[in-house]
This record gives structure tokens, C-alpha cells and sequence, in this order.
């Protein structure tokens, strides 16, 4: 977090005023940094206002709930359409993946930030962070060859044991292409997000606090739990914000492993489920004028959520101005 | 604060337990017992069939962390207890970690690597056109050159923008404004890839009138590798250290010139770190590519008109077509790419680690 007020003690020796001297290069310059940090807001602001713009025929067009209906035929007459199971499959899968990746995410950072010793914790962190570099169009081949079929046993064993928890009730049998695997593959490619966000927070608690703890005979969990965590709390709820940012708008991934069903259906390991993102890039080349529009204003509404999450990580963050999150 | 480790500490219950100062610890090849027993008795629930496949090792894993936190609570008391439990459940979750990453680079290298190599060139030189989806054949040669000509192009358009954008957070960033464009970069490397793409569809194609084109998808990840360049540029500007601007001012050297000439190639190695780091990221897009440019199978060099392949796209294709042969493909095309973002990733960190700044 730069640019803050503190920042600028960069050129103490230049007070504010004495920049425009009138040196015409120094004014050009200076626009042309100035017009490079607007352009990012003015992009921020042109991706909303041009969603909301051409979202507004499908809208218009809708004859159900657009926030209900769970169908999706934007190109009939009169056009039928909602994003209720869209959105159920985003935040059901999303869910999994938080529920599965922030404790082992934390569980990366602290193994490298205090566990690990010194010499092989920067590598291994660059092991985890080399995951975040895969692609994910390759998890989500990976997803579909390698770990569906090697899921079967678990999902199974989970209807077996534990099926008298209705979301991991099995009524059909089939445990493939479900939200549940779609699920775990999300949290395999948020773990380098959130482990890495926390390890630069777990970077910053101060030494003192740390030596002190251990001084004072604390094992080293205790030191973790009673030194770190108070410490780097709001750093630890804006990382897994910032995974679940990423696990809302993965669209490849989710789309390889789905098989796209408009239903709102609890049972997370049977087949079926979808997601916004998956939605428009499987709908995208088959729709008409309405249903480009439809994909569209889904779009937008992922795209405020995800505004909506990301915005209050980073604020939660910025609370705290000496790191950031970003890469 | 490796230096911590098992050495005696006192504690109420410990010293009830015994005289000495030092309470009682587990002897050192404790865990290695535990962890033996653990993996035979577990091995044997696994052989006697009453649980599938790889199960047994989370079985032997189970009955390691409840044998050694029983062991060290009767020995060594509650604290300790807990804290090897927590240190084994720590070491566990890096060890999770890592099984899906070296699962995803073998499977891609193993299923990947034969398709490449058996006719060595062939695949990095043909095309898919007039190629079945069920015959083997074909290859990546439109996908290579059209991945490169759009993570070109958006880089050739991102850079600049990137770097003034972090050079006005750093040298000239004030007040309310500078803090709003810094939020928002934060905000902009969470937006979905796939809103990229539907934003520059809306505004390129929809809206501007232009058709589907390499260019139309370069534009989409400029959105996703700005945010990237500004972060990183700019951690590496911060770094520069005062005493260089303030020399260069002190000679009389306008702010831009020192800029240009003193600061920017100071940082030079960590924006190139940044840049590549981005590069790497954006290569493996689909979905924005799948909406703005969508797919071809036969080459065209011309980035400005008519649908271009890329090496994601190419991978989402073969996989959709279902067939063994395209499904081979597909794996091919993932080799390519996993080796293309690599070779970026890997350059950038080590470019970064060979020529890493001497921060103050």
C-alpha cells in the first residue's frame, strides 16, 4: 500500500509546490502518469457502465424473475430466464473451496513462515506459488482426467457414512461431474492465493512479539495462536476474501467438470450444478441477440460480487497499511 | 525462530511431574515410531479390504496424530500435546499442498510429453486444419503463433500503462485521488477473467463494431495484466532508494528526467520480473479468449481479422471435441502451454533472485 500520505516522504527535499516550475517536460510527464493511474478507474468504471448498458435488453425482455427462475432460454419468445441456479452453484462451489482451502492455505503459511527451516522456506514458498501460475484450463483437464475418477471413492464414502447429512446424501449413485469435485479443484487453485496473502502477513508480525511468546516458555503453537494470530486476523480474513474472489469468477475449470444443469440440487456430489462464469463461456456461442445480453447482465451480477468481495478484503486490509495482498 | 525447538522448558504440571528442572519429552525417534506404526497398522486395515484405494493412508495418518498426541499427553502433559498435534497437522496441510501439484505437472508431462515427442516436430509445426478430431495428428502451430501475438500485443499496450500508472502511485501520487487508484488496482487484479472478456466484447464488438479478432482478445488481458504490472512495478519503485532521486535533484535534473534516468533502470530488473510474472499469468487465459476471439483451427498471422487460435483455446477445443486422439491432443496442448508459462515464471523469479535490488 503505497500512495498513502506517509509515502511521500520519497522527496522530502521537494516541497509540493516546487514541481511546477514550469519545465515542460515535467508537466508532460507528469500528465501522462497522472492519465495512467485514471485510465485504471476510468476501465473500473467502463466495465460496469457497459455491462449495465447492454444487459438492459435481456432485462427488458425477461418475462419471469431475472433472481428467481433457475431456467435459462433468453432466446425464446417470450424469453424465460434467471440467475437463481447460477448462483447457487457459484456460492455452494466457492463455499467448498473456502471450507477447504483457507484452514490448509493458513496451515502453508505458517509451515513456511515459522515451521519450515530457514533455507528451504523460500523455496517451498516458491513451490506454492509456482501453483498459482498453472493454468486453469490445465486444472480443469487435470480435474476432469486425473482427480474425478480417483474422487469416486471419497464422494462415496461420504454418501456411505455420512448421507444422513443431506447435502452428502447420493440419490442417484453417479458421483461424477458434480459441485463438490468442482469444488475441491477450486480450492487447489485458490490455495497459492490465500497461503500466499497470509505468509505476508504472518511476514509482519513483529519479532519481539514472537521471541517474547517463546521467552515466556510457550510451546510454539502456543506462540502461533496467542503471539500471530491476534496479530494478523484481519490479514487472514482478507486472504481467504481474496481466494473467494478467485473461486467466484474461475470459469474454465468449473466448466470442464460440470455437467451444466439449470437445478438447484443440495446433493453436492451428484452430477449437474453451474456457475456464472461457467454458464457464459458454455452458452456464449449459441446465443441469440437476447441470450448474448442474458450472459451479459449474469455477468455483471458476478461482476458486482466479486467488486462487492474483493472491495471489502482490500479494505479490511488497507486498515492495516503495511502490506498488500496484490501477487 | 528455528532455534525454538524442543528445548526443556518448565511448566506447573512438568515439574509436579519430576524433580528436575526440565520437564520429561518424548524421546527424539518418538515420531518416527509413531509414524511406523501408524502406516502398518494402517496398511493392514487397507489389506483387509475394508476400505478403498489410497484410504488406508489417511487411516495411518489418523492413527499417527491420535497415537503421538496420546503418547505426549501421558508423557509430556497438555501444552505439548497440543502443540505436536498442531506441528503435525501444519506439516500435514504443506504435504496436501504439494500432492496436487505434482500430480498436475506429472500427469501433464506424462500424458503430454508422448504426444509432443512422437513425431518431434510435427506437433509445433502443423495445424488442426483438415485434421479429424478422432485421427492423431495435427498440431499447435496456429495456437503457438497466435498466443504469442496476443500476449504481445496486450503487453506491448499493458507495460506502458502499467509502469506510468505506478510511477504516478509513487512519485506523484497525492492525496484522495492517488488513494483511489490504488484501491482500485488492488480491486482490479480480483475481476474475473471472464468479465474482461465480456467488457471488451461489449465494447469492442458490441458497441465499436469491430468482429472477433486476436486484437479484440490482446485487449481483454491488458485489463488482466495491468493490475498485475502496477503492483509489482511499483513495489519495486519504492525500493529505489532516496538518496539516488535526491542526488539527480541536487544536480539540477528536472522529476521526469530523473524518472526516466535514475529510477526507472534502478528498478529495471524488478519490472521485468513483473512484466513476465504477468506475461505468465496471461498466457493461460481461455474464457476471455473463448468470448473476444474464439477458436480456429488453421493458421492466421493476422492478429487484426478473423477468429486466432491459442494454446488454451486449442486445449478447451480438443477436450470438447471428446474423442481419444483429440483428448491426446489436448494433453499435448497443455504440455506446450505449461512449458510456455514456466519458462516465464520460472525466468521472471530467477531474474528476480540473480538481480534483486539491495533494498535499504
Amino acid at each position: 500500500m503505497s500512495n498513502t500520505a506517509t509515502e511521500n516522504e520519497h522527496d522530502p527535499l521537494i516541497p509540493h509546490g516546487h514541481q511546477q516550475t514550469g519545465r515542460v517536460g515535467d508537466r508532460i510527464f507528469r500528465g501522462f502518469a497522472s492519465g495512467a493511474g485514471i485510465f485504471v478507474l476510468v476501465i473500473m468504471g467502463a466495465i460496469g457502465a457497459f455491462l449495465i448498458w447492454k444487459s438492459i435488453p435481456s432485462l427488458q425482455a425477461d418475462s419471469t424473475n431475472f433472481f428467481t427462475t433457475t431456467e435459462w432460454f433468453p432466446d425464446d419468445n417470450p424469453a424465460v430466464f434467471g440467475i437463481a441456479a447460477l448462483l447457487f452453484g457459484t456460492v455452494i462451489s466457492a463455499t467448498i473451496a473456502m471450507v477447504l482451502a483457507v484452514p490448509v492455505g493458513i496451515g502453508i503459511a505458517l509451515f513456511i513462515a515459522f515451521y519450515a527451516p530457514r533455507p528451504v522456506a523460500s523455496t517451498l514458498a516458491f513451490i506454492t506459488d509456482l501453483l498459482a501460475a498453472v493454468p486453469s484450463i490445465i486444472f480443469g483437464l487435470w480435474g476432469l482426467a486425473v482427480l474425478m475418477p480417483n474422487m469416486q471413492g471419497t464422494a462415496q464414502w461420504l454418501n456411505d457414512y455420512l448421507g444422513w447429512i443431506p447435502i452428502f446424501d447420493n440419490t442417484l449413485g453417479i458421483y461424477s461431474k458434480s459441485l463438490f469435485i468442482a469444488g475441491v479443484v477450486l480450492a487447489i487453485m485458490v490455495l497459492p492465493t490465500v497461503s500466499a496473502v497470509t505468509r505476508e502477513v504472518f511476514i509482519q508480525v513483529p519479532s519481539e512479539h514472537v521471541e517474547g511468546a517463546l521467552a515466556l516458555g510457550a510451546t510454539r503453537w502456543e506462540m502461533v495462536r496467542m503471539a500471530v494470530f491476534p496479530f494478523s486476523l484481519p490479514g487472514m480474513i482478507s486472504a481467504a476474501m481474496l481466494g473467494l474472489g478467485r473461486a467466484l469468477g474461475e470459469t474454465i475449470a468449473v466448466a470442464l467438470i460440470l455437467s451444466a444443469a439449470f437445478t438447484i440440487n443440495w446433493h453436492i456430489t451428484e452430477p449437474g450444478g453451474n456457475s456464472f462464469a461457467a454458464n457464459i463461456a458454455l452458452k456464449w456461442n449459441e446465443a441469440g441477440p437476447i441470450g448474448l445480453s442474458a450472459l451479459i447482465a449474469s455477468g455483471l451480477v458476478l461482476f458486482l460480487i466479486t467488486l462487492v468481495v474483493n472491495m471489502l478484503a482490500r479494505w479490511i486490509v488497507s486498515r492495516r497499511k503495511d502490506f498488500s495482498g496484490a501477487n | 525462530m528455528t532455534v525454538i525447538s524442543p528445548e526443556p522448558t518448565r511448566s506447573p504440571e512438568s515439574r509436579s511431574i519430576s524433580e528436575s528442572l526440565a520437564g520429561k519429552r518424548l524421546p527424539r525417534w518418538a515420531p518416527l515410531a509413531t509414524a511406523v506404526a501408524a502406516v502398518v497398522i494402517g496398511y493392514g486395515i487397507g489389506a483387509a479390504g475394508s476400505i478403498f484405494g489410497l484410504a488406508w493412508f489417511v487411516v495411518a495418518a489418523l492413527l499417527f496424530l491420535i497415537g503421538q498426541t496420546a503418547w505426549s499427553f501421558a508423557v509430556e502433559g497438555r501444552r505439548h500435546a497440543i502443540d505436536r498435534l498442531a506441528t503435525t497437522l501444519i506439516y500435514t496441510c504443506f504435504i496436501v499442498a504439494l500432492a496436487p501439484l505434482l500430480s498436475v505437472l506429472l500427469s501433464v508431462i506424462t500424458k503430454g510429453a508422448g504426444v509432443v515427442f512422437t513425431d518431434f516436430p510435427s506437433f509445433f509445426t502443423e495445424t488442426m486444419r483438415n485434421v479429424s478430431p478422432r485421427k492423431p495428428g495435427g498440431g499447435v502451430a496456429h495456437a503457438i503463433v497466435g498466443t504469442i501475438e496476443e500476449v504481445a500485443i496486450s503487453a506491448a499496450i499493458a507495460v506502458p500503462i502499467g509502469i506510468m500508472a505506478a510511477v504516478y502511485l509513487v512519485e506523484y501520487g497525492r492525496g484522495r485521488m492517488a488513494k483511489w487508484v490504488s484501491f482500485f488496482v488492488d480491486v482490479m487484479t480480483g475481476v474475473p477473467s471472464i468479465v474482461a472478456g465480456l467488457f471488451i466484447y461489449t465494447f469492442w464488438i458490441l458497441v465499436l463494431g469491430f468482429d472477433r479478432s486476436g486484437f479484440a482478445a490482446a485487449l481483454s488481458l491488458v485489463i488482466l495484466m495491468i493490475p498485475v504490472i502496477v503492483r509489482t512495478t511499483e513495489e519495486m519503485l519504492k525500493i529505489v532508494p532516496n538518496d539516488l532521486r535526491e542526488a539527480s535533484y541536487a544536480l539540477g535534473i528536472p522529476k521526469w528526467k530523473t524518472i526516466v534516468r535514475i529510477v526507472l533502470p534502478t528498478a529495471l530488473s524488478g519490472i521485468i520480473t513483473g512484466v513476465m510474472l504477468a506475461v505468465a499469468r496471461v498466457a493461460g487465459e481461455t474464457a476471455p479468449l473463448l468470448l473476444t476471439t474464439f477458436l480456429s483451427q488453421s493458421m492466421n498471422w493476422n492478429p487484426f481479422s478473423g477468429p486466432q487460435a491459442a494454446l488454451p483455446t486449442f486445449v478447451w477445443d480438443q477436450i470438447s471435441n471428446g474423442t481419444d486422439a483429440s483428448v491426446a491432443r489436448a494433453w499435448g496442448g497443455a504440455f506446450v502451454l505449461i512449458l510456455f508459462v514456466m519458462i516465464f515464471y520460472i525466468g521472471a523469479r530467477l531474474l528476480a533472485r540473480v538481480f534483486a535490488p539491495k533494498a535499504r
